[in-house]
């Protein structure tokens, strides 16, 4: 955990007025990742890089780079397999699948 | 000097709300507030105001807009009643729990259904745990005065709460009287201007408001929110102090008529409490040691500094416009014995609901409810407490 957030046994005399975290941009700190039941799977061939799930994402779980999508999903921290990506992409290059299925830690 | 006029309690409140000249007033109109806003409107339009008015689709919207508005850096200001405060709920824990100084004019009315536009206090009542600041006026002048204070102690850096200025429905914002109005000058440096503490407009310094905050930090902040309300009190007292030296008027946190000596006393909120002065005043002509709390600050609750006026009463008897389906007693009344139970203070207390919808009251019922407390006086605690007056057996 970054230093700019309260430390994880901060007392509630230690809060700042109004709930507030008292430094800006740090909801990529905050994972919500493990509220995923589908995890969205890109076929890679047949993806035509037209860049609708980025710009549909309501998080900022796909990344582009050089203006390709930097695989799907690119950031599992975030991700919270709402489907958005696999239901905008134009050539349904996107599998939702049941989180269950994979093995890795996210 | 200020000057005399006669208005209504409506107008009262948007002349305040004139000499404040806030940033923002983003209102929804509803019976029966709408004077409130529809005069303050007229000061937007005439430029007598630099307001900011923007007109919502509806009151969920309004406080919403409200809340966001005082949280970039501006005064804002707001009027409603009823179903209109009722279709707020949401964003009212919202705007207490930024600590956002938003000052809500309450004109009490009743709650649907079915549906009644006249007064009674379940829609104050029902958002007594928002967080709000909740103070209750007994007439226009106080409708006024409250609403000047309001502001003062919302923005108060050790307060940063929102406050509700309460005047009875019809009974006092319909009801025309002398109001002693001060001068725009004097009531602009009695206010001062207005210094945001963190305005999300101030781009330089960005912090995060209002995320997402699960089991891990959410106790944590509502603790230090709860921490908040007895500097409130105080800061009440001290404004209303402020607000006396300047202009001769001071209310504190209640007032105390005739309950030194008094053996019967009754406690009331708003414009009941002005018909109830008359009948002690009444009762003491002819011997009987009556009294009346009036109570002016519901939220947060002065628990200690009621206990310590009624301690010497013999009985009491709490009036509650309001009732709360379920619950063995009235809101105030439940509030009331438990701040006396939780003080030592033991004494018989009987509650009193009436005036739902609007149904009159008259200084012959207050009297015999005086009458009735003499009985408790030396029966003792009823087992059943609540009785409902004026209502058709």
């Amino acid at each position: 955990m970054s230093d700019r957030v309260y430390a994880k046994d901060a007392g509630w005399k230690d809060m700042a007025p109004g709930g507030i975290i008292p430094q800006a941009g740090n909801a990529e700190e905050y994972h919500t990742g493990g509220w995923r039941t589908f995890r969205p799977v890109r076929d890679d061939d047949k993806c035509i890089n037209c860049l609708q799930c980025w710009i549909y994402c309501p998080d900022n779980a796909i990344k582009v780079i050089d203006q390709k999508v930097a695989g799907i999903p690119y950031d599992l921290d975030h991700c919270k397999g709402c489907g958005v990506c696999a239901d905008i992409c134009p050539v349904k290059c996107i599998e939702m699948k049941v989180e269950a299925e994979f093995e890795d830690e996210h | 000097m200020g000057q005399v006029m006669p208005l209504e309690g409506n107008n009262a409140v948007a002349e305040a709300m004139r000499q404040i000249n806030p940033d923002v007033v983003a209102a929804y109109p509803i019976t029966p507030s709408t004077e409130i806003v529809q005069t303050f409107a007229k000061f937007v339009s005439d430029g007598k105001v630099h307001t900011n008015f923007v007109a919502v689709e509806s009151e969920h919207s309004a406080m919403s807009a409200c809340t966001a508005a005082a949280a970039a850096g501006g005064r804002v200001m707001n009027a409603t009643s009823a179903n209109g405060l009722a279709l707020m709920w949401e964003i009212l824990y919202i705007t207490a729990s930024l600590r956002q100084p938003v000052v809500l004019t309450v004109v009490n009315r009743a709650l649907s259904g079915n549906i009644n536009i006249h007064c009674d206090h379940s829609d104050g009542m029902g958002a007594r745990d928002s967080g709000w600041i909740q103070i209750y006026g007994e007439n226009a002048q106080e409708g006024y005065d409250n609403c000047i204070q309001a502001i003062a102690i919302a923005e108060r850096e050790d307060v940063r709460l929102p406050v509700m200025n309460c005047i009875d429905g019809f009974l006092v914002s319909h009801a025309y009287e002398m109001v002693e109005v001060e001068e725009d000058q004097a009531i602009q440096d009695w206010v001062g201007p207005y210094k945001p503490v963190r305005p999300l407009l101030d781009i330089e310094n960005p912090y995060t408001m209002g995320p997402l905050d699960l089991w891990d930090y959410y106790f944590e902040h509502k603790r230090s929110q709860i921490s908040a309300y007895p500097g409130a009190l105080d800061a009440i007292a001290e404004e209303s102090k402020r607000f006396g030296d300047a202009f001769g008027r001071e209310y504190g946190l209640m007032e105390c008529v005739e309950l030194e000596d008094a053996d019967v006393a009754v406690v009331a909120l708003g414009s009941t409490a002005g018909m109830c002065k008359d009948v002690v005043a009444d009762l003491r002509s002819k011997g009987v040691k009556a009294g009346l709390l009036k109570l002016r600050v519901f939220r947060p609750f002065p628990a200690t500094q009621i206990a310590q006026a009624l301690k010497n009463c013999k009985a009491v008897a709490v009036f509650d416009r309001a009732a709360s389906f379920g619950a063995a007693s009235g809101p105030l009344y439940s509030e009331v014995v438990a701040g006396l139970y939780s003080h030592g203070v033991q004494i018989p207390c009987v509650d009193v609901i009436y005036g739902l919808g609007g149904r009159e009251i008259r200084p012959e019922q207050i009297a015999a409810i005086f009458s009735d407390l003499e009985g408790v006086k030396s029966s003792g605690q009823p087992k059943d407490p609540v009785s409902y007056v004026g209502v058709r057996e």
